[in-house]
């Protein structure tokens, strides 16, 4: 029975190849390597008086600043910050939180998936039943009410660390721990996405799960004694990668969305870290009918939908090439 | 049928309850108190302050205190809004909420429909092309971004619709569109694919034999069945617009629930997040069930369990 009940989309070795042939998808890839290394390099070689606050606040872009002489690409913002440098340290941001907080809701996911799809029967239905009852639950408010119940406590904890390490007198330890306590909110924000963005992820695996354990060599391998881990682990987990990285794909945009949306309302991001949605928030703040300080909206806008735009066009493709059986 | 659904009203209230208990929690244990002001006020008064609105002692019997009065329907009082009840506050501002959801529900599920039954009818056509990349696109823009862009295009350059305001049907529509416009997407990609598999279905072929044209052989007999999925996905779809309106309502400026969740939370006001939250629970338990009422109603094969 296992042979036939096989489904065609287990096995496609080609799957690469469908996605080698789809244009939009390899120039999503290549937008997007390149944006991530313009964000993590640019930035550093940036001179340093660019990156600090200074007079010359809403200097329209291509322009040199009156007060300080120094040319800003993209303009300043109301602190008189390099709107080029603010950018792409939000890109930073912004694809960090969405890598890691959507990295956390593939751990949490799969393996929830594989233990409810693998284990089958009453608990499968428990676990899915609950994950059900999840995805009708206001997720950005659970977020919400988490980052503002967590975000107090981790900065409490840093600046443990800070007292202890000028308790014994390391002033530059406890120098870069004050730096990263800025940023606090940033790994908040993570943790907290990445706790409640897993749904989806967990839904597909689980699906996959069903199938693959009723295939012989599952059946071979617990035959000749292995542990449900071991099988887990050494036979279903390879075969379950493609399908993991492509929901990765798709779960990275949406994460990036809701870190956008929380900082847009205030909650999320705080100076002097920015994010894309942060930037937005601030923009959207000094706009007014009379003098249109367009850059300080566009610039974040753009790069943030083509951003989203290409995540989402190659997730489609890894869909379309490893799972195109499956349709939402 | 009955059973079923009596059984369903039982887990919806586990449901809710686990929910309104996190909740509960998660606030109290927040850093800050709601009557924590950049002025503190003397211990004195914020102790008897703290015991008026049952805040006092361990979280444990603040927890249960709370919950007794939710027992007795009664949501307790706003710690920032002094006296109001939250009842009332909820009264005020979830009606805008309410209208603006609906509204973009009914956009989202029927164009969503349309827009995908064309599609798949017009299989890699540049009609089915353009669509699902304008899908692409719009599952991809925020909220925050489409909105103002929709107000410059639409209110300001062309002149068709009102810039702002809140009230009239003409002032909902721009907000509406902006709220719904990803779901649209998600709705359309949904009703293509199932559309799709459908058209390859022998009742159809056989509707086609009998010499329907290919319009009549989709509208009469192929959505009906290809609109299932769409179905299941109106749960999840309303609990998206519900929470989602936050940030069209902070763009628009409109007076909604939105602002209720986001000042609630950082005026830690406990009774106006809880009653905020119980409200939405119950609105997307109810419609969850009513989806899935529906859902037997349209395909006669499936059986109610729980």
């Amino acid at each position: 029975m296992p042979e036939a009940a096989a489904p065609a989309c287990i096995a496609r070795p080609d799957g690469w190849q469908v996605l080698k042939r789809n244009r939009a998808a390899l120039i999503a890839l290549y937008f997007l390597l390149g944006l991530s290394i313009i964000a993590i390099v640019v930035p550093t070689l940036l001179p340093e008086e660019l990156k600090v606050t200074s007079n010359a606040s809403f200097v329209p872009p291509l322009q040199h600043a009156l007060e300080t002489h120094a040319m800003h690409l993209l303009g300043t913002d109301v602190n008189g910050q390099d709107m080029l440098y603010r950018l792409l340290s939000g890109a930073r941001v912004s694809l960090g939180v969405g890598l890691v907080g959507a990295l956390i809701s593939l751990g949490i996911g799969t393996l929830y998936g594989m233990i409810s799809g693998y284990a089958g029967g009453r608990i499968d239905g428990v676990m899915m039943r609950t994950v059900e009852v999840l995805q009708s639950v206001p997720r950005i408010l659970f977020i919400m009410i988490l980052i503002a119940a967590l975000d107090d406590y981790v900065k409490e904890w840093i600046d443990g660390w800070r007292l202890a390490a000028q308790a014994r007198n390391w002033p530059e330890l406890a120098k870069t721990i004050s730096e990263v306590k800025a940023y606090s909110k940033v790994l908040v924000m993570i943790v907290s996405l990445g706790l409640v963005e897993w749904l989806t992820m967990a839904r597909m695996v689980r699906g996959q799960v069903l199938v693959l354990r009723e295939m012989t060599f599952v059946t071979a391998s617990r035959a000749m004694g292995q542990s449900p881990w071991g099988v887990l682990r050494r036979h279903l987990l390879p075969n379950l990668s493609t399908i993991i990285l492509t929901y990765l794909t798709l779960t990275i945009p949406a994460v990036i969305l809701d870190e956008s949306f929380l900082s847009f309302l205030g909650l999320g991001i705080e100076d002097p870290a920015a994010s894309w949605g942060s930037l937005l928030k601030d923009g959207a703040q000094v706009i007014n009918p009379l003098e249109s300080k367009w850059w300080l909206l566009v610039f974040p806008a753009l790069l943030m939908a083509a951003s989203l735009l290409a995540l989402n066009f190659l997730g489609d493709g890894l869909r379309d090439a490893f799972d195109p059986k499956s349709g939402e | 049928m009955l059973p079923f659904l009596l059984r369903r009203a039982l887990s919806s209230v586990i449901v809710i309850f686990c929910v309104i208990s996190i909740t509960f929690v998660l606030a109290r244990i927040t850093k800050g108190g709601p009557f924590d002001k950049e002025k503190e006020p003397p211990p004195h008064i914020k102790e008897a302050l703290l015991t008026r609105y049952k805040l006092n002692g361990t979280v444990w019997e603040q927890y249960t205190a709370y919950v007794g009065s939710l027992v007795r329907f009664d949501l307790g009082l706003s710690t920032r809004y002094r006296d109001w009840r939250v009842s009332e506050l909820l009264q005020q501002k979830m009606p805008n909420s309410f209208a603006l959801g609906t509204l973009a529900f009914v956009i989202a599920s029927s164009a969503g429909v349309v827009l995908g039954s064309l599609a798949a009818m017009k299989k890699d056509t540049w009609i089915d092309r353009s669509a699902m990349f304008g899908a692409l696109l719009s599952i991809s823009i925020p909220s925050f971004i489409s909105g103002p862009f929709l107000i410059a295009v639409f209110a300001l350059w062309l002149g068709w619709l009102p810039v702002g305001g809140w009230g009239t049907v003409s002032q909902m529509i721009l907000p509406a569109i902006c709220l719904a416009a990803p779901y649209i997407a998600y709705v359309a990609r949904l009703m293509r694919n199932s559309l799709l598999d459908v058209l390859k279905s022998d009742f159809l072929r056989t509707a086609r034999a009998k010499g329907l044209t290919e319009t009549q052989a989709v509208v009469k007999h192929a959505v009906k069945v290809a609109i299932l999925p769409v179905v299941t996905f109106l749960g999840p779809l309303a609990a998206h617009l519900l929470t989602g309106s936050m940030i069209v309502e902070s763009v628009f400026n409109i007076s909604g629930a939105g602002m209720i969740f986001v000042n609630s939370i950082q005026n830690r006001d406990v009774f106006l997040l809880g009653g905020a939250v119980i409200v939405y629970c119950v609105l997307l338990v109810l419609f969850n069930l009513f989806v899935d009422v529906i859902y037997t109603l349209l395909d006669k094969r499936i059986k109610l369990y729980a």
